[in-house]
C-alpha cells in the first residue's frame, strides 16, 4: 500500500482545464452587453438568424405572473431593459451554475460522510479518506459561490431580482417577503450554513486523523456524535440553502419539496463522483484493499438514489402540473417551452439511462459501466442545476456556448485540484477505526 | 458398503457453510440443507445453479407496465374521457404524468405478486402441503444437511464431527420421489 502522491498529470490536467475555463468565461464576460444599446444590437443580430423579434410575456420565468404582474408591468416595465438585463446576467448564470454545482457535490459527498459516520457503517471505511477529500473542495467552493452572490447584491448582475429595491417597490409578492429575502439576512443565513458545513468537516477531519495514530474508541464514539448531530444541521441548512441560493432566482415561486429534491440531486451526484475517484485511484494502483464489493455498493447508491432523485422531480412536477395554479407553474411552463430538450432530456440522462444499465448486478462491478454510467450521471445533473438556474435568470436566451462550457470546465479544474490534492495530504487508508477490518474484508455474498 | 443417507444438524450458520464447503470438496452428494433463516452464500457453498427470478420479475415488471398503460388508456381515453379539473383527456400523451402513479403501481404489483407466487411454484409451496423438512427444529435454532455418507461411512462422521456437527443421524434410505 503506497500513499497518494499528487502526480504531474492530474496537476497539468487540471491547469489546463482552469486556463481553458477562465478563456470562455472570459469571452462570455466579453461579449455580454454593457449597455442597452449594445444589447438591442445583439438581439437585432439574433433575430436575422431565428429570434423572431416576438416578444413574449413572461420570459422572466415566472417573475411577472398574471395576477399583480401587469400593474407592476405597466409602472417600469421595459422590454429591452428587460432583455438587457437577460444578457448581462448570461456570463454569470454560466459561472454561477458550475460554482454551486461542484459545491453540491461536496456538500453531498460530506453529507454521505456524516451517514456513514452516524450509521457505524462497515464498509465504507476504506473509502472515508477519498470522501475526506472530497469534502475539502466544501470551503474553497462555497467561497466562490459567495463571491458570485457579493456580485450580485453589489449589482453586477440580475441573478437574484429581490436583491434590487426598485423591482421590490413595484412588486408586491416579493414585498411581502422582504422579511426573510433582505441582503444582510441573505448573507448571514449563507454564512451561518458554510461555517456549520466546514466546522463539522475539519472537525472530523481531524478526529479522523488522530484515530490514526490512537486506537482509542473513544474517538470513534466522538466522530458519531458529532455526525448524527451534523445530519440534523445539515438537512435544515440544506434545505433553506436551496430556497436562498436556487429558488429565490425565482422569488415569486416556490416549492415545498425543493430542499429534498436539491438534495437528491446533489446526494447522486456526489456519490457518483466518489465512485469516479475510487475507480481512478484504483485503476492507478493505489487503492488495492477496494475490491469490487465496495465498487458494487456505490454502484447500487447511485441507481437507487437516481431513482429517488426522479421520485422527487416527477412529484414535484406532476403536482404542479396537475393543479395548475398560475403562479406555480408559470415555472415548468418556461422550462418546457423554452428549454424542452434539455428538461427532458435531463431526465433521461439522469433516470432512464442509470435505471436501465445499473439494473443488473454484474453491471454495478464492472468498472468501465460504473465510469460510463457515472459521467452520463454528472452530466444530467449539471444539466439539471442548469435547468434551475438558467430559465430564471436568462429567459429563452440561454445557449450553450463557449461561457457555459468554459465555466464547467473552470470549475472542474478547481474541483480535481483542490481534491487530489486533499488526497494526497493525508494516508489514503484511515487506521484505528474498529470497522477497518470488516471493511477490508467486505464482501457482497451474491458476488462471485 | 452400502450408501446410506445422513442426518446432519448444525447450530450455527458459520459452522454449516464451512461444513458444507468441506463436503462438496470431498464430492458428496448434498439433498438438501435445511435452514431456519436464509444463510448468504450457502448457495454458492452448494454450487446450485445461479437463480434466474430476477429476470423473470423484471419481464413480470414489463408486462405490468403494458398492462397498466393499455388500461389507462381504455379507460381514461378511449371509454370515458373526463375533464378533471381543467384537464381534459383526449390523448394518452398529454395526460400521462397523472397516469405515471398508476403505471408504477401496477408495475411494482405486478413484479411483485408474480414474482412471489413463481418463487412458490419453484419451491413446490401450496396450501395444506406438508412439511419436507425432517426435523421441526430446523424451524427454530438448528440447521440440517439431509446428505449422502459417501463411500466411507466413518471417515464421512469423523469429517463432520470435526467440522463442528452436533448430531449425525444415519435414516433409512427412502425411494427419492
Amino acid at each position: 500500500m503506497k500513499d497518494y502522491k499528487l502526480s504531474k498529470q492530474i496537476k497539468r490536467f487540471s491547469l489546463i482545464l482552469i486556463i481553458l475555463g477562465a478563456i470562455g468565461i472570459a469571452f462570455g464576460f466579453y461579449s455580454a452587453p454593457s449597455n442597452i444599446d449594445e444589447s438591442k444590437e445583439i438581439l437585432a443580430n439574433m433575430s436575422q438568424d431565428d429570434y423572431g423579434g416576438e416578444y413574449v410575456d413572461d420570459v422572466h420565468g415566472g417573475g411577472y405572473n398574471q395576477e399583480f404582474g401587469y400593474e407592476a408591468l405597466s409602472h417600469h416595465y421595459d422590454h429591452d431593459k428587460h432583455v438587457f438585463y437577460q444578457l448581462q446576467n448570461k456570463p454569470w448564470a454560466a459561472i454561477y451554475v458550475p460554482a454551486l454545482f461542484f459545491m453540491m457535490i461536496s456538500l453531498g459527498v460530506l453529507a454521505f460522510y456524516a451517514i456513514q459516520r452516524a450509521s457505524q457503517a462497515g464498509w465504507s471505511i476504506v473509502l472515508y479518506r477519498l470522501m475526506e477529500g472530497v469534502t475539502g473542495y466544501l470551503l474553497p467552493g462555497s467561497i466562490l459561490v459567495i463571491i458570485i452572490l457579493v456580485f450580485s447584491a453589489l449589482k453586477f448582475n440580475h441573478l437574484f431580482i429581490w436583491m434590487d429595491p426598485e423591482v421590490v417597490a413595484y412588486d408586491e409578492i416579493i414585498r411581502n417577503k422582504v422579511g426573510y429575502l433582505n441582503i444582510p439576512f441573505f448573507f448571514a443565513r449563507a454564512i451561518i450554513y458554510i461555517t456549520g458545513w466546514v466546522l463539522y468537516r475539519n472537525i472530523t477531519r481531524r478526529l479522523s486523523l488522530k484515530q490514526d495514530t490512537n486506537n482509542d474508541v473513544s474517538v470513534h464514539k466522538k466522530l458519531f456524535k458529532f455526525s448524527a448531530g451534523f445530519l440534523v444541521f445539515f438537512l435544515i441548512s440544506e434545505s433553506m440553502m436551496s430556497w436562498d441560493w436556487i429558488m429565490s432566482i425565482d422569488p415569486h415561486w416556490f416549492s415545498t419539496l425543493f430542499g429534498w429534491y436539491v438534495f437528491a440531486g446533489m446526494f447522486v451526484s456526489g456519490i457518483t463522483t466518489l465512485a469516479l475517484i475510487t475507480i481512478y485511484l484504483k485503476s492507478q494502483d493505489y487503492l488495492d484493499f477496494v475490491n469490487e464489493s465496495h465498487i458494487h455498493d456505490l454502484a447500487k447508491f447511485m441507481f437507487g438514489v437516481s431513482v429517488f432523485w426522479a421520485y422527487l422531480w416527477f412529484s414535484q412536477f406532476m403536482l404542479i402540473w396537475y393543479s395548475n395554479i398560475p403562479e406555480e407553474v408559470t415555472y415548468f411552463i418556461t422550462r418546457i417551452e423554452d428549454y424542452n430538450l434539455l428538461f427532458f432530456g435531463m431526465v433521461v440522462l439522469n433516470l432512464i439511462f442509470p435505471l436501465i444499465v445499473l439494473m443488473n448486478s454484474d453491471f454495478k462491478k464492472t468498472n468501465f459501466i460504473v465510469i460510463l454510467t457515472g459521467i452520463v450521471i454528472v452530466i444530467g445533473h449539471y444539466l439539471d442545476v442548469y435547468n434551475m438556474i438558467m430559465p430564471s435568470a436568462v429567459g429563452d436566451m440561454w445557449s450553450f456556448g463557449a461561457t457555459e462550457i468554459g465555466g464547467f470546465l473552470f470549475f472542474l479544474g478547481i474541483f480535481i485540484y483542490v481534491v487530489f490534492k486533499e488526497i494526497s495530504k493525508a494516508p489514503i487508508m484511515v487506521k484505528g477505526d474498529p470497522y477497518v477490518v470488516e471493511s477490508k474484508t467486505f464482501q457482497y455474498y451474491n458476488l462471485d | 458398503m452400502s450408501v446410506k443417507r445422513l442426518h446432519v444438524m448444525f447450530d450455527d450458520d458459520d459452522v454449516l457453510l464451512d461444513a458444507v464447503k468441506e463436503i462438496v470438496k470431498n464430492k458428496i452428494y448434498i439433498y438438501e440443507v435445511y435452514c431456519p433463516f436464509p444463510v448468504h452464500g450457502l448457495d454458492k457453498a452448494m454450487k446450485l445453479k445461479p437463480t434466474n427470478i430476477s429476470i423473470a420479475t423484471f419481464i413480470y415488471g414489463c408486462i405490468g407496465f403494458t398492462v397498466a398503460v393499455l388500461m389507462m388508456y381504455y379507460i381514461m381515453i378511449v371509454d370515458w374521457p373526463q375533464d378533471i379539473g381543467g384537464k381534459p383527456s383526449f390523448t394518452l400523451i398529454e395526460n400521462i404524468p397523472s397516469f405515471v402513479p398508476i403505471i408504477f403501481e401496477m408495475t411494482v404489483f405486478f413484479a411483485a405478486h408474480l414474482m412471489v407466487i413463481t418463487f412458490y411454484m419453484k419451491s413446490k409451496l401450496w396450501p395444506f402441503k406438508a412439511a419436507e423438512n425432517p426435523d421441526p427444529s430446523t424451524t427454530d435454532d438448528k440447521f440440517l444437511i439431509d446428505m449422502e455418507s459417501g463411500s466411507n461411512l466413518s471417515k464421512t462422521k469423523n469429517m463432520l464431527k470435526k467440522m463442528g456437527a452436533i448430531s449425525i443421524k444415519e435414516v433409512k434410505e427412502q425411494s427419492e420421489k
